[in-house]
């Protein structure tokens, strides 16, 4: 009689050794390289001469104070619009929260340029209507406020969303008992709605804080000129002005950046202590308060922050696009179409920004596609305690700043690949390694919620069909998940194809995105290319918003961000 | 064919007590078994260590000569020719059900006409031949049901597994189901084994009854067979309706009880002699004045007669069935003609 060899295991034997290859080899080892450096850097007592520097001290105070700020901008802001359009009843609820959300996808190098464009002396929209400050006055942005207030503006959506989460879990039988035992609406709110909202509230301060310590595009575009630093701007001045010691500075300062981010988490960690509070009851109805006479004035309060966050920024830009040069005034003699024809058919650098991006774009997302469908079944299928473990080691590139990503994949890249001997330094494999890395949690989080929806006996007939793993996956499993791999390819294009802070420090001649050649157009003075470029981006963004938009009805709850 | 024998298989998923311990069963060639038991009681894991999903912790699967499991490997599922009917159906809601049905086949390379006949049988022996362009949304869960078997039928598997396939139809297309899979056995020759926890929907499908409780095997016989001479108090209580009583016994005597040796047994005043358990079939008492006293406790009209609930002189509860109507109270005499020591 034969030996049996296999395990009643339905993974063939080479997809966890895959899986945990690599999820090490994107997330465990880069990380591990940046520790390495750093402590050598310790060790060796270059850090002396680092942390003696005032300017290091004062970048760590803008990151501090520019992120703080921010965050309580994006908590008013996203706490109100939450509030809002979750509990009230507030017409057009899609389209807001649609509008609402749009600044979290759009990059903010593009946010920083658009209100460039509706602020200052030269802005074509307020020299149109004739509102513009006289030339020579500053620009008001160019500081620590206008820092603060672009990130709680860029941020204020991710608060949006984590009290949105926490508020469509509250029961409308608890506010009706309420009502019952003689509460007003106001002490109904203050009562039980805002005490129940709180976790959500630390939740999303949280994530608006750190990903304030991670920005680049915004202190890159407003503060370098104006001479104010961040952590993140001054690894990339540093970087830009290569030393000796550049390797183990930079190390240190993603060191920093990444203790900010984990205290910050941490915090946020001792404050949702003891409010744990698992929502009892039916929760299938939301809760809506009827508004009356104050219905007009909240929605026109909405439309307005709207119109101040989103359009008025939006036409400055483009209105900065369709003159023939910055500061000009639109009118209808002067509208041009030149700089949209220069960045599409003339310049090669943005042609080949386009190309490296839809390249890198599309790139990540099919290839984090495949790793994600791979990993997720390894993980759902695998009883082992090492998925625990695994999935938590995923979460780790994305929780931390992409700067911290970045300088991490350039340690382990500088040296050429062993036993190969190639260096991929400065080509654009080392800036698609770190997209891998950077995105892979969210490329992964749709499929793995697919996949936890699958009833695991539509596999299993499959099997006693006589199909083998690649057929299974092909045949039955794919076509299962398909909205929600549709959904993470999206995804995984729109943060990709945007993106600035990883590539800003991995790119070279020929390897430039369209974040970065956006930021570089600026940075010479062609503020209307600049302009052109990210107008297109902020089509695209909305074009791909919308796919997902169409796809959200065939998907698991919560993997479209914008949606409940 | 051949026959499927499980030996001394075992299951502990870790959990402090084993999920199936030492179950032994040969299935013979061509049978139709079903196992039956209370929920948690293993039935489900020895059919998912059949169909190759779980792996023994101890023991061994074979079919015929040939090992599908033991504790140190498996033949994995794909390579059994077994079929399986899923509580929950398993259909797959992106094919057409006759994509559905030809899936196996198209597994295995067969294509073109061969592969439509074989559809276009399989679906006809479940009458639904009409239907083979829809998609299993658009079908009622009996007809769910059938597709789920069609596919089964496709092959023509060594063995079909079938768990708890009615669990979620009403009890009108139960029945209806049942007189299906009644017909597929008969027709694809097939090894069945069908677990359920309803003991009537397993002694009308099945041709042996495997009972088992808490991870054990507890009697295996044709339903005829383990209605009429179960062993142990458990098997008794599970198969057929009845009452268990408690009368001094020797355990030496024949366990056909007729109403001579009972009336002996109630009467018996000698404490030295143990008691036994005696099942009493609710058919098997019948109300007359001549037999002992009892009280009714309850009595429910189901159509064709009275059940009773019937309490005795000292206290042990007895079923009976009546064509007459009686009331709670009503003192009333009992022949039992039948019981057998468990």
């Amino acid at each position: 009689m034969a030996v049996l060899r296999q395990k009643a295991n339905s993974q063939p034997r080479w997809l966890f050794p895959f899986v945990v290859a690599v999820v090490f080899g994107l997330c465990v080892v880069p990380l591990l390289r940046l520790a390495y450096a750093g402590t050598q850097s310790l060790l060796r007592g270059d850090v002396g001469a680092l942390l003696s520097d005032v300017s290091v001290w004062q970048a760590a105070l803008n990151t501090l104070s520019t992120s703080l700020f921010g965050m309580l901008i994006s908590v008013t802001v996203g706490g109100l619009f939450a509030l809002a359009l979750t509990l009230c009843d507030v017409r057009g609820k899609w389209l807001l929260s649609f509008l609402f959300m749009l600044p979290t996808m759009i990059p903010p190098q593009v946010t920083a340029l658009a209100w460039i464009g509706m602020t200052g002396p030269s802005s074509p929209l307020l020299k149109m209507l004739s509102l513009a400050p006289p030339l020579g006055s500053p620009q008001p942005l160019y500081s620590i406020a206008g820092i603060s207030l672009l990130l709680g503006v860029q941020h204020a959506p991710l608060v949006y969303l984590a009290l949105r989460a926490g508020l469509m879990s509250l029961p409308r039988d608890g506010i009706e008992a309420a009502k019952l035992s003689g509460a007003s609406p106001r002490q109904v709110l203050a009562d039980i709605v805002l005490p129940l909202s709180v976790p959500g509230l630390i939740a999303g301060a949280a994530i608006a804080f750190v990903s304030g310590v991670g920005n680049f595009g915004i202190p890159a575009i407003l503060g370098i000129p104006a001479q104010i630093l961040t952590l993140p701007t001054l690894i990339y001045s540093r970087f830009a002005s290569f030393g000796t010691s550049t390797f183990g500075d930079i190390a240190v300062l993603s060191g920093m950046i990444a203790v900010i981010a984990v205290v910050g988490l941490s915090i946020q960690e001792r404050a949702l202590k003891g409010r744990d509070y698992r929502l009892i009851g039916l929760s299938g109805s939301i809760a809506t308060f009827r508004l009356g006479r104050l219905r007009p004035p909240v929605e026109l309060l909405l439309w307005l922050l709207i119109a101040i966050m989103l359009v008025a920024p939006f036409l400055a830009l483009l209105a900065s696009a369709l003159v023939p040069a910055y500061g000009v005034v639109l009118s209808l003699k002067s509208l041009t179409f030149g700089a949209f024809e220069e960045i599409l058919f003339r310049q090669t650098v943005t042609r080949t920004a386009f190309a490296n991006s839809l390249f890198l774009a599309s790139a990540a997302a099919f290839g984090l596609l495949i790793i994600g469908v791979l990993t997720a079944y390894a993980l759902t299928r695998g009883r082992g305690r090492l998925t625990g473990l695994l999935s938590a080691m995923i979460e780790i590139p994305y929780a931390l700043p992409g700067i911290v990503v970045s300088v991490a994949f350039i340690l382990v890249f500088a040296a050429p690949l062993p036993v190969l001997g190639v260096s991929i330094y400065g080509t654009i494999w080392i800036i698609l390694a770190a997209y891998f890395a950077s995105f892979f949690a969210v490329g992964l989080k749709p499929i793995i919620s697919s996949f936890r929806q699958l009833d695991p006996a539509l596999e299993e007939a499959a099997r006693l069909s006589g199909a083998g793993f690649a057929r299974r996956l092909f045949d039955i499993i794919v076509p299962l998940i398909a909205p929600a791999a549709g959904a993470s390819v999206i995804l995984v294009f729109l943060i990709a194809c945007n993106e600035l802070t990883v590539s800003a420090l991995l790119w070279s001649a020929g390897t430039q995105t369209l974040g970065v050649v956006i930021y570089n157009l600026d940075d010479s003075g062609s503020f209307d290319l600049a302009s052109a470029l990210s107008v297109l981006v902020i089509a695209m963004v909305v074009v791909l918003m919308l796919l997902l938009e169409l796809l959200a009805a065939r998907l698991p709850k919560g993997v479209v961000p914008w949606r409940n | 064919m051949a026959k499927l024998i499980l030996h001394q298989l075992s299951k502990d998923f870790g959990t402090g007590k084993p999920a199936v311990s030492a179950v032994s069963l040969d299935i013979r060639e061509g049978g139709f078994l079903a196992l039956l038991g209370p929920s948690g009681c293993g039935k489900t894991t020895v059919l998912r260590m059949i169909a190759g999903f779980e792996q023994p912790s101890d023991g061994s699967i074979l079919y015929g000569e040939r090992l599908l499991s033991d504790a140190a490997g498996i033949v994995p599922p794909e390579k059994r020719n077994m079929a399986m009917v899923f509580q929950s159906y398993a259909l797959w809601p992106h094919m057409s059900v006759a994509d559905n049905v030809g899936y196996p086949l198209k597994v295995r390379g067969i294509s073109g006409e061969r592969y439509c006949a074989k559809v276009g049988e399989a679906l006809d022996s479940v009458r639904l031949a009409a239907y083979g362009d829809r998609r299993p949304a658009d079908l009622s869960g009996g007809q769910r049901q059938r597709v789920a078997l069609a596919r089964c039928l496709v092959t023509s598997p060594d063995v079909v597994l079938l768990d708890e396939p009615l669990a979620n139809l009403d009890r009108h297309l139960r029945q209806e189901m049942e007189e299906t899979f009644r017909e597929f056995h008969a027709r694809s020759g097939a090894t069945m084994i069908y677990v359920t926890h309803d003991q009537a929907e397993a002694m009308a499908v099945a041709t042996d009854v495997a009972v088992m409780s808490e991870g054990r095997l507890l009697q295996v016989a044709a339903p005829a067979g383990i209605y009429a001479r179960p062993e142990g108090k458990l098997v008794g209580g599970l198969i057929g309706q009845g009452a268990i009583l408690s009368l001094p016994h020797d355990f030496s005597a024949r366990r056909d009880l007729g109403w001579e040796a009972l009336r002996s047994l109630f009467n018996a005043t000698d404490a030295a002699t143990p008691n036994a358990d005696i099942l009493v079939r609710p058919q098997d008492v019948v109300l007359s004045p001549e037999g002992i006293a009892a009280t009714v406790v309850s009595a429910v009209f189901e159509g064709e007669r009275y059940a009773l609930r019937l309490q005795l002189a000292d206290g042990q509860a007895l079923r009976a069935f009546s064509r007459d109507p009686a009331l709670p109270g009503d003192r009333v005499g009992v022949v039992i003609s039948h019981g057998w020591r468990l």
